[in-house]
């Protein structure tokens, strides 16, 4: 069974067509890395995949479900780019981290598995001294790894993660690819955009590069050129997103 | 404490105390979501249902719940468009709310005696005990929502796309919190009034997160705090006679401030301490 099956997606945005046609299919246990520049399509992909964009045309099917299915996306952990504009009162990381264990828990009030899984995904991303800290004195790095917690808590089988290592500090890239790696040592399935694939190079067992909405390649991790290559190489992100002026309470 | 013998006062008394609780814990989410203002816009859309009530010779509570609890479903359907044209909706609805309350209950001026200022700036001395019923039932069904739906509300207004790709109920969740919303604007009309309201859903949760570190810490410091406004602000009106709703909300915001001035005077303290904690040791050390 495969665990993402994407059939000619196209996806628009106001009539402008960002995915033009996109066949992909992901089984279990693999680490496919979307690449691409900035503008090709490449966050658009994996946004069609979770479900976040309307597909103007072609399918979704996840687990061998239908896209939408409730069921499936139990089964999936997905760690955004940054922490949602949504910061407005304190939190603390194990309750960023315990937010994502709903998805499993369902309705029924909190047992003991659940506080286990939530401990699990903080140790596995080396924060568990931290789980009382506010996320917003986090470095970047951390607050990325708060979220790969937050996706972990639900035990999923497919983790999908969008740009994980933008901006994140060395000892941040390792400690999340130790996480990584145990995840896919479990059996894990991987999807994620990257820009650069620094630490997570070895893990990964397939690239995929989008171009102007197509893929224009899918097969073996291509080696960096132009640029790219120079190892002092500065990944500016113009289309990070912008932080959500609040009218009152900007912390 | 002998003010609070009468009955009236008391009833007073417990009506603005129901508000104190309720309205922080329901504020928090619209700070968390940076719609800390989107109490005040539902305020004004009551005003309508206030005077839909009135002319109708129907409760005005009544009316004014149903009324804001469709204008706070409008709210959250404009929200989650997105669009920018958005703003200019919410204005319509707001100012719309507000003038046609004013033109409404103007024009039921001759049946009732009914004062508009009392619904704008609240007048908890003249709860009945009808009212406070009405109060302490929605009163309760507001902490229910708030207290019982914690971590399903926090992990929505957190992060929503995230929430939806984790199969999360958003829309239900979303649409809940504008319906509770309008609930709590109206269970806070009697005591500190429509334009009134969004203070005590705000100001709390503003003074709470000053020196908290977690979500539920802040929510529960903020119903302290709420309450903690709401009976010294009552007490304060009610011994140099000045308007309760905006006693109130004036102790809410000195609580606010003294919060705020211990925070910044431990952070300034703070910070001298790590200033000399991450001196960096000479390379050299040069001999006496």
């Amino acid at each position: 069974m495969n665990v993402i099956e994407l059939r000619s997606a196209v996806v628009a945005y106001d009539e402008r067509p960002v995915l033009r046609g996109v066949d992909l299919t992901v089984g279990a246990g693999e680490v496919v890395a979307i690449l691409g520049a900035n503008g090709s399509g490449k966050s658009t992909l994996v946004r069609a995949v979770l479900g976040l964009v309307p597909l103007v045309a072609g399918s979704v099917r996840l687990f061998g479900a239908d896209g939408s299915a409730r069921t499936s996306r139990r089964r999936i952990g997905y760690v955004p780019q940054r922490l949602g504009a949504g910061s407005g009162v304190p939190a603390t990381v194990s309750e960023v981290v315990a937010s994502g264990r709903l998805a499993r828990r369902g309705l029924r009030p909190v047992r003991r598995m659940d506080r286990d899984a939530i401990t699990a995904a903080l140790t596995a991303v080396g924060l568990a001294d931290r789980a009382t800290s506010p996320v917003s004195t986090l470095s970047g790095g951390q607050q990325q790894r708060t979220l790969i917690a937050r996706a972990l808590a639900a035990e999923p089988e497919l983790l999908v993660l969008d740009e994980p290592t933008a901006g994140v500090d060395a000892a941040s890239q390792d400690a999340f690819a130790a996480a990584l790696a145990a995840f896919v040592a479990g059996g894990g399935t991987v999807l994620l955009v990257a820009h650069e694939l620094g630490p997570l190079q070895p893990l990964v067992t397939r690239a995929v590069v989008v171009h102007d909405g197509r893929i224009a390649h899918d097969g073996e991790v291509p080696a960096p050129a132009g640029h790219h290559a120079h190892p002092e190489h500065d990944h500016v992100h113009p289309h990070a997103p912008a932080e959500t002026p609040g009218i009152w309470f900007n912390r | 404490m002998s003010l609070f013998a009468y009955d009236f006062m008391q009833r007073a008394l417990i009506g603005v105390l129901i508000t104190g609780l309720a309205a922080p814990s329901l504020g928090i989410y619209l700070v968390q979501r940076r719609m800390a203002l989107i109490g005040d816009g539902i305020g004004h859309i009551a005003l309508t249902g206030v005077g839909l009530g009135l002319l109708t010779s129907r409760s005005p509570v009544i009316t004014a719940v149903v009324v804001s609890a469709l204008g706070a479903v409008a709210v959250e359907l404009i929200r989650e468009r997105g669009k920018a044209s958005g703003d200019i909706a919410l204005a319509l609805l707001f100012y719309g709310g507000i003038s046609g309350g004013v033109f409404l209950v103007t024009l039921s001026s001759g049946r009732t005696n009914a004062n508009l200022m009392a619904y704008l700036f609240g007048s908890p001395l003249t709860t009945s005990p009808a009212d406070l019923l009405v109060m302490m039932v929605l009163g309760a069904v507001v902490l229910g929502v708030t207290l019982l739906l914690r971590p399903w509300l926090f992990a929505v207004c957190q992060d929503e796309e995230y929430a939806r790709v984790a199969g999360l109920p958003v829309r239900a969740l979303n649409l809940l919190l504008a319906v509770t919303t309008a609930v709590t604007v109206t269970v806070a009309m009697r005591a500190v009034g429509l334009l009134l309201v969004s203070a005590l859903m705000v100001v709390p949760v503003a003074a709470a997160q000053l020196v908290t570190r977690g979500f539920r810490t802040t929510m529960h410091l903020a119903m302290l705090l709420g309450v903690l406004a709401s009976g010294l602000g009552i007490t304060l009106a009610a011994q140099y006679d000045t308007a309760p709703g905006a006693t109130i909300v004036l102790v809410a915001i000195g609580i606010f401030a003294a919060l705020a001035t211990v925070s910044a005077i431990r952070r300034g303290s703070r910070r001298r301490t790590t200033v000399e904690v991450e001196v960096e040791p000479p390379d050299v050390v040069l001999g006496a």
